[in-house]
């Protein structure tokens, strides 16, 4: 209520205002905001819906041809009949995957072997070190992890270093030396479990299962943004207060426990908060994949983020390109918008 | 009662093997958390005879500057062009966020939560859904004005303040929000309207949040990749980051350059996390949990 005051104040109207509670007293606040609001419609509704409307037309070529494609929506068809894009939701959702679940698991891994030693001289340091790559920029990231999966370097040469292809080769096998990003497989594949199931499955295209190349690329990821997740949880640890623990180790729980049953559950906002933030990051990302592996063997590590741009502004397939944009956006939103939504529903209440 | 004795013993306050053990498990975590600088610096320092991809674990046999001398050549151009953009950007997106969170959190109106909300989404977006639309804007504004946006670091500012505006607005309406109410009131009796509450009150006490801010953006624009891709062609007027990757698939340049080449585009952001963790943490704790 104090806050309508002031805005009324601020406008010039009198404070017993209840008389004329039909006249609007936000004005002063909404013209301070309208710039930002018409940048806004323009640069993000205003070119959401240029480019539906480009994915619906039939500008295929450098030549602009905005006229609306015959069949209506014939271009989406073409995208979803497309071996890379489809490869492209597949690698999409195995990364996300991979990426969420390892993330979470060392973040939190990290946030509760940090708690349990916090009276240590040393745990900032720590601390300041697991959370150091998230200050880098992905193409960082990937150029050196590029390096590090290098099938002829990197981490193989540690096969090698630490005796194991030696013992492989005393027993008459081949040495290990897996490819990392430059490797084709597509393990698990579920294609006849799919087509026995979903009708239409018949009609993918692609091996649908884990691309063993994305390995490589979650595990960069992963250590960009682990750190990241460790100080999320920190943070939510830092409101659970010493009583809630003590009361938990007097009802007898040990020390293992008293994260388990207690911390962990209480920590549940931070654990959405996390999830959200790293979906978000692992439907568009690009420069990493970029950097580290480019589209991959088969488009094993090809993601909708490197097919619109490679499709639109390489190939110049606008059209095509921008249905690409809009499956992005809807993926992206299908997280976002309800995220949103429930945060403006507890900020009105 | 057996349990109490169990409990006389809480975290930290003796040795145990529980402890000595996360330590180990800590350690090495830290090994790995540490093995990419590791591979960057130590092979940045190598001679263009000396790096071989057989020897990357080895140490460089002597200390000469390796790659580092032709790694900054190489970027020290895009080193600049970064500056250049991000500087500005981060300074205007800042002020603008600030007046935005300001009326947001302390002169909220019917809707305002609403018309945030919509702001907000604008943070979330993939950039690709916007890219082309984006392009043609800024050759529109090109040609209609006279001024370069497109190709320019002008534009990558332009869009930097734009597509920051959301995330700064929210920091800045979270920090404002906890600012109790009744400080402004008073100034208000006083006879102070919004403006001169804004200018005298909040804003000298909104020193914290612009570091935050500060850090965040500048972290953000300097680490960007597909708006310098997509904007800038000219490889001399590129952001850092781009010119790296450029660095990263050329063949004709050395791997010790390209290791040395990722460290210097790192260095900016990386020592404002070692000299501002604190402020850093905070950041993005402010531009991750929604408040």
């Amino acid at each position: 209520m104090s806050q309508s005051t002031l805005a009324g104040a601020a406008a010039g109207t009198t404070v017993g205002s209840s008389t004329r509670r039909q006249r609007w007293e936000g004005w002063p606040s909404f013209l301070v905001l309208l710039p930002s609001l018409i940048v806004t419609a323009i640069f993000v509704y205003g070119f959401i819906a240029v480019t539906f409307w480009i994915s619906l037309s039939n500008w295929r070529t450098l030549k602009p041809d905005t006229t609306v494609r015959e069949p209506f929506g014939q271009t989406y068809l073409d995208l979803f009949a497309q071996p890379r894009f489809q490869a492209d939701l597949r690698n999409t959702l195995i990364f996300t995957v991979l990426f969420i679940g390892i993330s979470v698991l060392v973040g939190l891994g990290l946030a509760i072997l940090i708690d349990y030693n916090r009276k240590m001289f040393a745990i900032p340091f720590f601390r300041n070190v697991y959370l150091f790559p998230y200050a880098l920029s992905f193409v960082v990231t990937g150029v050196a992890w590029r390096w590090i999966f290098n099938p002829e370097t990197g981490v193989n040469l540690f096969f090698d270093i630490f005796g194991i292809n030696q013992l492989l080769a005393s027993v008459g096998q081949a040495p290990l030396k897996p490819g990392w990003t430059t490797d084709p497989t597509v393990a698990f594949s579920v294609n006849g479990i799919l087509e026995q199931f979903i009708p239409g499955a018949e009609s993918l295209r692609i091996q649908f299962g884990l691309p063993v190349a994305l390995i490589p690329v979650a595990i960069a990821a992963m250590w960009q943004l682990s750190g990241f997740v460790m100080a999320m949880y920190l943070g939510g640890m830092t409101t659970v207060s010493d009583e809630i623990r003590e009361a938990a180790r007097i009802d007898g729980a040990g020390e293992w426990q008293v994260y388990r049953r207690v911390i962990i559950p209480l920590l549940k906002p931070v654990t959405i908060s996390v999830i959200i933030i790293l979906l978000h990051v692992s439907l568009k990302i690009f420069d990493l994949v970029i950097t580290m592996s480019g589209v991959g063997p088969g488009f094993a590590t090809d993601m909708p983020a490197i097919f619109v741009f490679e499709t639109t502004f390489k190939a110049t397939r606008y059209n095509l390109g921008m249905a690409a944009a809009i499956v992005m956006l809807l993926l992206a939103a299908s997280v976002i918008v309800p995220y949103l939504a429930s945060s403006l529903r507890k900020s009105e209440e | 009662m057996t349990a109490i004795h169990h409990e006389a013993t809480p975290p930290g306050k003796r040795w145990s093997i529980g402890h000595t053990l996360t330590i180990i498990v800590l350690i090495v975590a830290m090994i790995f958390y540490l093995t990419p600088v590791f591979v960057m610096v130590n092979n940045g320092l190598k001679d263009a005879q000396n790096v071989s991809l057989s020897t990357m674990w080895n140490l460089p046999e002597n200390f000469s500057g390796g790659g580092f001398v032709e790694a900054w050549n190489r970027l020290r151009s895009n080193m600049g062009n970064s500056l250049q953009m991000v500087i500005p950007a981060t300074v205007l997106s800042a002020l603008i966020g600030a007046v935005n969170g300001y009326v947001l959190s302390k002169f909220k109106f019917r809707g305002s939560d609403l018309l945030f909300t919509l702001m907000l989404f604008g943070f979330f977006i993939p950039y690709q859904a916007i890219l082309l639309p984006m392009v043609q804007f800024l050759q529109t504004l090109n040609r209609v004005t006279g001024i370069q946006f497109y190709g320019t670091l002008l534009g990558l500012v332009l869009v930097h303040v734009v597509y920051g505006i959301p995330i700064t607005t929210l920091i800045f309406r979270n920090f404002y929000a906890n600012i109790p109410t009744e400080l402004l009131e008073a100034a208000r009796v006083d006879g102070a309207n919004m403006w001169t509450i804004f200018t005298r009150i909040m804003l000298p006490l909104s020193i914290p949040a612009f570091v935050v801010v500060g850090i965040f953006q500048f972290t953000n624009i300097w680490n960007d990749f597909i708006f310098g891709v997509t904007i800038v062609q000219n490889p001399d007027a590129q952001p850092v980051t781009i010119a790296l990757n450029n660095l990263s698939g050329s063949f004709s340049v050395d791997w010790n350059v390209v290791m040395a080449g990722a460290v210097v585009a790192a260095l900016p952001t990386a020592l404002i996390y070692i000299f501002l963790s604190r402020y850093f943490i905070r950041g993005l704790l402010a531009g991750s949990v929604k408040g």
